[in-house]
């Protein structure tokens, strides 16, 4: 206190002992809080067994393309040529025509491998998240195609704005050496 | 045709639907003939968390120089570029994640939460500015803030709040700092986040709600210092508290104060105590006697009474935490008042196979911690509500002029209003035009 000559006044006092329990409580929290530092860091993923296909994932992610994509198990698709993730409920036909898809943006691919089977590959690109596709594999089909979180474009915010309106509460947090909720693990792989 | 395949298809699940929904192979994979490889279902990585110790360096670094800026350098050009490069780094850069303010949220949570791991990083930028702030003043807000330096460099023209009104708005950022934590402690809703005005542009993406009210808020801030920082913003209620105690704090003026009152409407943010040195030293300790006596008579019953609103609070908002609000649609379905179809929540919850019971459980322990944790954060409120009263009615006056412990952010723009400081820089003091304050006279 520089009016009062370097003295110790009641006021001054009171100004170091706040100062000084104030340093104290946020070093004491820094510690609390680093006793707690998480051990192996997590990332947002969604449990596909959970997931309804509400279609919030495509609304509500901060980033304006969302970053929840449809990835593809292949190893547990059946390769049907009549694809319930892919085409409408009672296509006009059974081709890559756009009124046939189900898909709103078109970013499915389907492409003949051999008679009678069709492979269905995602064009990550264009997918928004909204889950019709994945609506329809899990209600007729095997399931294969599911929601994930992509971690390359996900910017892992405090709380994810998805996390807080889903439904289901199917996000979760997860390692972040295993940020994949994969369905059919390993079938996919030769 | 086609209408005979899927009836055949629906056939076939109407069989199946026995068994478990997900991940049923009614189809079983093909065999290929020809060799076919399947794609492999790719998995990108997140980024790197070393990222975030660049950001805690960054940030010292920022907060370190913010503070000499403020404190020895005195330079409003320095701060501005200081500002610009936080606006950079931490708004454009790093879009608005990771945040100081933000991290008051990730903290609340994982105080209450023993199963809540905060990150290093967000500690770090929870706890650094508010050791900053207790020793050299609100040097976070002024230079190292992304939210502060958009709303800094948009300042055009600024207009005076009216004192009362000014006073009665800085009321809102502490009910918010209760709200927030309170729903980051019990559920996990980060509102903070979820209704960030600036990290939309930040991150030039986002909901045209949150875009839109961020550009209002600039708009607004052509003429309102600050609007934001002033009368929202969360975490400067710490960092103004912990300023209260600061060891050194900005200035206006190097040397001693006269009284000249010419930097009276140099501070756009209403944050300058005026000088009352007519005032006579008497009556200046007698208002301070009333005032205290004022504030501890209306303490116990402000926090009694805002201890209990507190508590009705934090119940209330159980409603939004997830398993509250499924406990409350699945007991309103079986009372049959669902109006307008299922709503999803309950879908889930009845393909999940989850039981009643524990729906009801786990709502009942979301009450439970939010009941305590409502009355402290009320009682709290009503402490400082207290206080501010006060304040208001029986206001602290000081001797000199001198920048407000706890609203001042540092900007460093009062400076160049003092005749000591032009002195002290060796610039001829300049007598401003009509409607013109010295500062903006003299500013280089």
């Amino acid at each position: 206190m520089p009016e009062n000559g370097g003295k110790l006044t009641r006021r001054g006092l009171l100004h170091s002992g706040m100062r000084g329990a104030g340093l104290l409580g946020f070093g004491g929290a820094a510690g609390f809080l680093a006793g707690r530092e998480e051990r192996s860091r997590t990332v947002w993923q969604i449990d596909p067994d959970k997931c309804i296909q509400c279609g919030l994932c495509a609304t509500e992610c901060v980033l304006e393309v969302s970053a929840v994509k449809c990835v593809h198990s292949h190893g547990m698709c059946g390769y049907c040529e009549l694809c319930t993730g892919y085409f409408e409920p009672e296509p006009i036909a059974l081709d890559e025509g756009a009124e046939n898809q189900l898909c709103p943006t078109g970013a499915i691919e389907r492409a003949f491998v051999e008679d009678p089977y069709y492979e269905y590959r995602i064009k990550e690109d264009l997918c928004v998240g909204c889950g019709k596709c994945v609506k329809g594999c899990n209600m007729f089909g095997n399931g294969s195609l599911y929601l994930q979180v992509r971690h390359d474009r996900c910017i892992d915010c405090n709380v994810c704005a998805i996390a807080t309106a889903c439904p289901s509460q199917a996000f979760r947090r997860v390692p972040a050496t295993e940020p994949y909720l994969l369905r059919g693990k390993g079938d996919g792989e030769k | 045709m086609s209408r005979a395949r899927w009836i055949a298809v629906a056939a076939g699940i109407l069989l199946a639907a026995g068994g478990p929904l997900c991940g049923v192979e009614r189809f079983p994979p093909p065999e290929f003939t020809g060799g076919h490889v399947l794609p492999e279902t790719t998995v990108p990585g997140p980024e790197p968390r070393t990222a975030g110790w660049v950001d805690v360096t960054v940030l010292l670094a920022g907060l370190v120089l913010a503070a000499w800026v403020s404190l020895k350098l005195r330079s409003r050009a320095a701060m501005v570029v200081l500002s610009l490069g936080a606006l950079a780094y931490f708004g454009f850069w790093r879009r608005g994640c990771v945040c100081a303010i933000g991290a008051v949220q990730n903290v609340a949570r994982g105080v209450a939460d023993a199963e809540y791991a905060v990150p290093l990083a967000v500690a770090a930028f929870f706890v650094l500015p508010l050791v900053f702030a207790l020793i050299w003043g609100r040097a976070f807000c002024a230079g190292v803030c992304p939210h502060g330096a958009i709303q800094d460099l948009v300042l055009v023209k600024p207009v005076k709040v009216p004192r009362w009104l000014d006073a009665g708005l800085r009321v809102v950022p502490w009910v918010y700092l209760g709200l927030a934590v309170l729903l980051a402690a019990t559920g996990g809703l980060f509102i903070i986040c979820k209704y960030d005005p600036f990290v939309g542009i930040f991150r030039m993406s986002g909901s045209r709600a949150m875009l839109l009210t961020g550009a209002g808020l600039l708009v607004l801030g052509m003429f309102v210092g600050r609007p934001y920082c002033r009368y929202l913003c969360p975490l400067g209620v710490l960092l103004g508290v912990s300023s209260r105690a600061a060891k050194w704090r900005p200035t206006v003026t190097p040397g001693a104060c006269t009284q000249c009152r010419l930097c009276e409407s140099a501070c756009p943010f209403g944050a300058l105590d005026y000088g009352s040195s007519e005032v006579p030293e008497q009556e200046r300790l007698a208002t301070e006697r009333k005032r205290v006596l004022v504030m501890l008579l209306a303490a116990p019953v402000a926090v009694l009474g805002f201890g209990w609103l507190g508590g009705k609070a934090g119940l209330a908002t159980t409603a939004w935490h997830p398993d509250g609000k499924l406990a409350a649609l699945v007991a309103a379905g079986e009372k049959g008042e669902l109006k307008g179809g299922i709503p999803d929540e309950v879908t889930a919850y009845r393909r999940q196979g989850a039981r009643r019971d524990e729906v009801y459980a786990r709502a009942a322990a979301v009450e439970n911690r939010a009941l305590p944790i409502g009355r402290v954060i009320g009682g709290l409120l009503g402490l400082v509500l207290a206080a501010k009263a006060g304040q208001a009615f029986f206001p602290k006056r000081s001797r000199d002029y001198q920048t407000d412990p706890e609203h001042c952010v540092s900007c460093t723009r009062c400076f160049s209003a003092c005749p000591y400081e032009l002195a002290r820089r060796g610039i001829p003091i300049e007598t401003p035009e009509e409607g013109k304050t010295m500062g903006e006279a003299n500013e280089k």
